[in-house]
């Protein structure tokens, strides 16, 4: 009988593919239905995150932070915004962060719902991701009731945020937070014993723990691998190091366990949210409704005119819903106590000259928010792992360089290590473990 | 270790390597000589005192261009430019970017075990900008070197695969330079979109 | 086809109803590139609910699709395979820019970033938005249904709408 001869097959799972978690092209040679060697290429979403930071301010970058990770956009505000504090040596007040811990750890459950949901999508369980993205849709609410907006919020600045929470807040986050327990139940039942997805899962895209170090890997990814390295514990910032929670550490380095540490990570992050909206200073004391009323602004720039100054103190003026969480009694509870850097009230910005000019200081071009030369390094946990900035200022309005340091960047670097030796259809789970952003990997 | 006891540590160990230190904001950082930096790297990844495990970033900084672009008043074309006003005060001011030379390579490191971080910078001129690669170390720089490549032009000599990673490959010129305007016209795309 | 040109009654009732069942079957190709996408997928589950417009079954290959929705930023690199994608469809197809990065490039005015996808592929409906919201999309999509109902079975574009005269 003659030899039959083998050859190995070049596959190319190309940059348009149905896995929805972005363009990235994987040339595979297959041997069968083994992969025998992979290689990764990036870069089809590369937007020039960085270059665009050098041509805006310090506060124009914040949007272009928000399409890095887009489905946790507020870790990446946050992150940016408190190397930016870093840099200028400033701190901000602690409603502050408690309301920046809040709204990160939203932000990491939407990640992780996203990812978890798409990839048992992937897996045939179309269920789980009509579940998920449920909940993520209340989350989003929550979101948009804080920044006005569901995905790409600008919520940070540098020294603050953009308004203070909303009335009503707790009431709606707890709602959403039960919901996302009852769907996260939900979607336990379904997979975590579900002989088909156990079995795709376990035993495939596994990485040693030694070799994840190697790489940089951190995050839920390295967690799975059983090292416990997460930035909230190790080098705590803001006010993490007062709240309690545990961080879950995995054994075996496959997708199954990437899986089981994603889902308890977004019961810590509920728990961090529920000990925040326990702990967090609270909001300004409710006027007297007899005597404490919302004035149109231009009766109080009038009553000011005429120097009823006594009349308006502790008035609160209706300027517009969008500055709606930033009005003066609220002022100083989210923005740190720095006239260089955060814009006045609006109350004061159209109500008195001192605070015109320093409205004009900040927004004027030339002018603006103008840290010290220096270089600083930030790291915070994102949902994916490590997300550092690097900013190097030269003293001028706009960012010399910044710098981010993606997450995701340092697992796709893996990934030929983690799929070589499996099989073709073990590529699609391990890949949508990996929680590839595309806006953060290529920026 | 504290920044300032791994400063003192490093300088003790390299004395003729480590051409400057300080430690802005509390970040530890070094500024070594191109030819030891595969021997520290080496030292601070194996030897017990330093145990940087993790090698976080590897990225450069182009300084062309520090301190010089003008603040315009209005708009960029009218012209008038602003005087910068008295910066935020510093109890230790920066002293200044690394030395003469265009660019900096810029490392981040850390270590796991002992919870601390370090920044290594290694000055790179414009002329010969070729530095050795970590790629023997932490299986990290093999991407990140990649990416330092393609944004600034940097090589990085005994690298395995240095190819463009983020652009494709017929791109002429290096993106995150400062001689190369936000907007640029690449020759295969043409001068009108 | 009668003596003054127009289509009969047979065919003219035909063409309707060949629209009628092509706007509500709808086989998007979607094209996900960034944070569009996560809208996209917002728009496609339970909460709005793409599927009640007729329009809930991506087909994931090229030659099944005939909407090729462009969701997210196109950079140089990717424009081939987009190119491609496009001319793998068959007609009648149509192209819908999602988001604003598709339409006019976004705020990534930069060396990266393809400056609307028009300058390369026509598109039928604009949805701007940085990402739009699922009812703009939908918006979009009703939009794009009334412009499938008006295109002749043959594929043929309807007349280019007059527009008003600009008053001052």
């Amino acid at each position: 009988m003659a030899e039959l001869e083998t050859r190995e097959m070049l596959l190319n799972v190309g940059p348009a593919h149905p896995a929805m978690h972005g363009i990235i092209r994987i040339v595979a040679t297959l041997d069968g239905e083994r992969i025998t060697s992979a290689e990764v290429e990036i870069g089809y979403l590369h937007r020039g995150f960085e270059k665009m930071s050098e041509t805006v301010d310090y506060n124009g970058v914040i949007p272009y932070t928000d399409r890095l990770n887009y489905v946790s956009p507020l870790i990446n505000n946050m992150g940016y915004c408190m190397a930016v504090e870093k840099l200028l040596g400033i701190s901000v007040p602690e409603r502050c962060d408690y309301i920046r811990v809040i709204v990160s750890e939203i932000s990491r459950i939407t990640d992780h719902l996203t990812c978890v949901g798409a990839s048992a999508m992937e897996l045939g369980a179309f269920t789980v991701f009509l579940y998920m993205i449920k909940a993520r849709e209340f989350l989003w609410e929550l979101v948009e009731m804080v920044t006005g907006a569901r995905l790409t919020v600008s919520y940070g600045r540098v020294g603050g945020v953009k308004g203070d929470l909303p009335e009503g807040f707790d009431e709606q986050c707890r709602k959403a937070i039960q919901e996302t327990r009852k769907v996260l139940d939900e979607s336990n039942t379904l997979l975590t014993r579900n002989r088909i997805f156990v079995d795709r899962m376990s035993g495939t895209g596994k990485i040693s723990s030694d070799a994840a170090v190697s790489y940089g890997i951190t995050g839920p990814f390295l967690r799975a691998t059983g090292v416990a390295y997460d930035v909230r514990k190790d080098c705590p910032y803001s006010v993490y190091d007062r709240l309690q929670f545990d961080v879950p550490v995995g054994t075996r380095g496959d997708n199954f366990d990437r899986y089981l540490v994603r889902m308890e990570e977004m019961e810590q992050s509920m728990r961090i949210i529920e000990q925040a909206l326990r702990d967090i200073p609270p909001g300004p004391i409710q006027a007297n409704p007899e005597t404490g009323r919302p004035i149109p602004a231009a009766e109080m720039v009038d009553q000011a005119k005429v120097g009823n100054i006594a009349a308006i103190i502790d008035r609160r003026a209706v300027t517009d819903p969008t500055l709606d969480g930033s009005a003066k009694p609220l002022h100083h509870q989210i923005a740190a106590d720095e006239k260089r850097v955060f814009l006045p009230a609006k109350e004061d910005t159209y109500g008195n000259i001192e605070g015109l000019m320093h409205h004009f200081k900040l927004v004027m071009y030339g002018h603006g928010v103008r840290p010290p030369k220096g270089e600083v390094y930030f790291p915070v946990e994102g949902a994916n792992g490590e997300l550092g900035f690097y900013i190097v200022s030269d003293g001028a309005n706009s960012p010399y360089r910044v710098r981010v340091r993606p997450p995701c960047f340092a697992i796709m670097s893996a990934l030929p290590r983690l799929v070589i030796g499996d099989m073709m259809a073990d590529l699609t789970p391990t890949f949508g473990s990996v929680n590839m952003i595309g806006g953060e990997l290529d920026r | 270790m504290t920044a300032a006891g791994l400063i003192q540590a490093l300088e003790d160990r390299f004395p003729q390597a480590v051409r400057a230190a300080h430690a802005y904001r509390g970040d530890a950082t070094v500024i070594v000589s191109r030819e030891s930096l595969l021997h520290v790297a080496r030292t601070l990844k194996e030897d017990p005192a330093f145990q940087m495990n993790f090698l976080m970033d590897v990225t450069a900084v182009d300084f062309s261009s520090f301190g010089k672009k003008p603040s315009p008043a209005f708009f960029a074309s009218s012209g008038v430019a602003v005087r910068p006003s008295p910066e935020i005060p510093d109890q230790e001011p920066w002293p200044g970017p690394p030395g003469p030379g265009r660019f900096a390579v810029v490392y981040h490191l850390f270590s796991l075990p002992l919870k601390h971080r370090l920044r290594v910078e290694v000055l790179v001129e414009e002329a010969d900008a070729e530095v050795d690669s970590l790629t023997p170390l932490w299986a990290s720089a093999d991407w990140l070197e990649r990416e330092v490549w393609d944004m600034f032009g940097i090589r990085f000599r005994g690298h395995p695969n240095l190819t463009r990673i983020l652009m494709y490959e017929e791109f002429v010129g290096h993106p995150l330079r400062k001689d190369y305007a936000v907007n640029k016209r690449q020759p295969l795309i043409g001068p009108v979109n | 086809m009668n003596m003054t040109g127009e289509a009969g009654f047979v065919a003219s009732r035909l063409e309707e109803a060949i629209g009628w069942a092509r706007k509500y079957s709808i086989f998007q190709y979607p094209f996900v590139t960034a944070c569009c996408g996560m809208e996209y997928m917002a728009t496609a589950c339970s909460h709005y609910d793409i599927d009640r417009f007729g329009a809930g079954l991506p087909r994931f290959s090229p030659r099944q699709a005939d909407v090729l929705f462009v969701v997210g930023t196109i950079s140089h690199k990717m424009l081939p395979v987009l190119k491609r994608i496009y001319d793998q469809m068959a007609e009648p197809k149509w192209v819908v820019s999602f988001g604003v990065c598709t339409c006019t490039g976004g705020f990534y005015d930069n060396y990266a970033t393809v400056m609307g996808i028009d300058t390369l592929i026509p598109v039928d409906i604009y949805i701007p938005g940085c990402p739009p919201r699922p009812e703009y999309v939908l918006d979009g999509l009703l939009k794009l249904q009334a412009k499938i109902e008006a295109q002749h079975a043959s594929g043929q574009r309807p007349a280019q709408e007059r527009r008003p005269e600009f008053v001052p």
